[in-house]
């Protein structure tokens, strides 16, 4: 379609001055946006509580939109199920058989530990949730990998909180409105989470990779124990998650880790749970003085050394005597 | 008595008696239409990659190739704006591309005046796939590989939904332009 003949302003001075001063607004709004994005990039909690404040007015529709397409899931799921409930019922009943024993195991194993723990005097608390709401939406289009959740300022959440559902981690907070918060999910590309392997104390670093999946690297080099189907779960270094929630399962083993696929992918996780920070401390020693913290590291590990050689210094002595 | 012509006294937008156009409806729909359009995406689904187009930019592009000189140059900062509010983006990442895809459309206009549905397709297609691997590169997060790969679903299914973004649009120009019976 040819542009209508508005376009051209003519010879009409107020029309031509009109689409000029149009053209420059439009040229300022690009560098407004242009400084801003810059900003973003510095700083990017910048306007977050205008964006908090924007987000609580669409929170109440989100809600309804999340309960509704919690229950179309569920729905498609028990159609699905009619589909194969012959095999499946004969593949559950043997899998219930396999369970039921390995059932008696863990009790027995649960027994141990309990033992153990007792002798070793270590306490169990509890973690009491800060928050039990819903995941009400996500940013679907964009590619940076954030999560919404119906609860706020309001009802406790402060940022860095870490969120779980029943099958395992979620995310944490990272800015929060009055009554919804945003939260970075594991896949975000700048998510990093220290975890730990089932068995065995094989430590590593969770990272999202931005399409999906977590990219494992393992703290000690050398031969790559993973193996596909291993399960990783929080090791609570770091201050923010508590210890042995689930976290992802390895899919692929690769030359340094492997890539692990999630245990609660958000797109079948209905309720969450925003619990406390496991260590305060640790957290705020963390994300407040970085710099300081890491003077005091380096402080710790001259001291360490220092003693180390004092140590060595005195075994010397003693093969000498 | 039957008239001849019972259409003869209405033009595609309904009758012409004792109807009349909005102004208001008829500014305010492609606002309304492409702010709503942004907020969308985070109602519909939630998943551990990005799968749905962006629909408020696409919206954007669908009314500006349909109806040149509709929304003004400008348009893009306060529509942007919005955006960022709610798309996961940094934010002045629409902004700033929701603008200067406005002055684009423009020179395009200028240089094809006319132009039929395929190529505004084309056209569109091609600011849709700029718009998302730029998306991707400002996203504030560090790059991978991965990142760009994910985003293939992404653009294939923005590229094939253009088309009905753009008869959606069409159905509300006609809203838009639609005769309202007025009162006296």
């Amino acid at each position: 379609m040819a542009p209508p003949s508005s376009r051209q302003a003519g010879f009409s001075r107020r029309a031509q001055l009109n689409l000029f001063t149009s053209y420059i607004i439009a040229g300022i709004g690009a560098l407004i946006g242009a400084i801003l994005l810059i900003l973003s990039f510095f700083q990017p909690t910048l306007l977050g509580t205008v964006r908090g404040a924007a987000r609580d007015t669409t929170t109440p529709a989100q809600e309804v939109t999340a309960e509704v397409r919690a229950g179309s899931q569920s729905l498609i799921e028990t159609i699905g199920g009619y589909y194969r409930a012959g095999s499946q019922n004969a593949r559950l009943k043997r899998e219930m058989e396999l369970a039921r024993i390995r059932l008696r195991e863990a009790e027995a194993i649960k027994g141990e530990n309990a033992r153990l723990k007792g002798l070793m005097g270590l306490m169990e608390s509890d973690v009491t949730p800060v928050a039990t709401t819903r995941m009400i939406g996500a940013s679907a289009s964009s590619s940076r990998r954030f999560g919404y959740i119906g609860a706020g300022r309001v009802d406790g959440v402060k940022v860095g909180m870490p969120v779980r559902s029943a099958r395992g981690v979620v995310g944490r907070v990272l800015e929060t409105g009055a009554t919804n918060a945003r939260i970075l999910l594991l896949t975000d590309r700048e998510s990093v989470l220290p975890v730990r392997r089932v068995k065995g104390d094989v430590v590593a670093f969770a990272r999202g990779r931005g399409d999906g999946l977590l990219e494992v690297r393992l703290i000690n080099l050398g031969l790559n124990p993973l193996e596909v189907g291993d399960m990783f779960v929080t090791s609570g270094a770091g201050g923010i998650f508590h210890p042995n929630i689930a976290v992802a399962i390895v899919e692929k083993t690769t030359d340094d880790g492997a890539l692990a696929r999630l245990t609660s992918d958000p797109a079948a996780t209905d309720f969450v749970v925003v619990q406390p920070i496991f260590e305060p401390g640790a957290f705020q020693a963390v994300s407040g003085g970085a710099e300081a913290s890491l003077n005091d590291a380096e402080t710790d590990l001259n001291d360490a050394e220092a003693s180390l050689e004092g140590v060595e210094g005195e075994q010397n002595d003693v093969d000498a005597n | 008595m039957e008239r001849l012509n019972p259409k003869s006294r209405s033009d595609p937008y309904g009758s012409r008696l004792n109807r009349n156009q909005s102004a208001f409806a008829a500014t305010i729909v492609p606002w309304v239409s492409i702010l709503f359009a942004s907020a969308l995406p985070q109602f519909v689904v939630i998943t551990a990659l990005p799968i749905i187009p962006p629909l408020g930019y696409m919206m954007l592009l669908a009314w500006r190739l349909a109806r040149p000189g509709l929304l003004p140059l400008w348009a893009g900062f306060p529509l942007g704006l919005f955006d960022d509010l709610v798309s996961g983006q940094p934010f002045g990442f629409a902004i700033f591309v929701w603008s200067l895809t406005m002055l684009f459309l423009e020179i395009v206009d200028t240089r094809f005046p006319w132009r039929n549905f395929i190529q505004d397709w084309f056209t569109a297609g091609l600011m849709i796939v700029l718009y998302i691997l730029i998306g991707v590169t400002l996203s504030g997060a560090s790059l991978s590989r991965e990142m760009f790969v994910a985003t293939g679903p992404q653009i294939v299914l923005s590229i094939f939904l253009f088309p009905i973004i753009a008869r959606l649009v069409a159905r509300l120009d006609r809203l838009r332009l639609r005769r309202w019976r007025t009162v006296g």
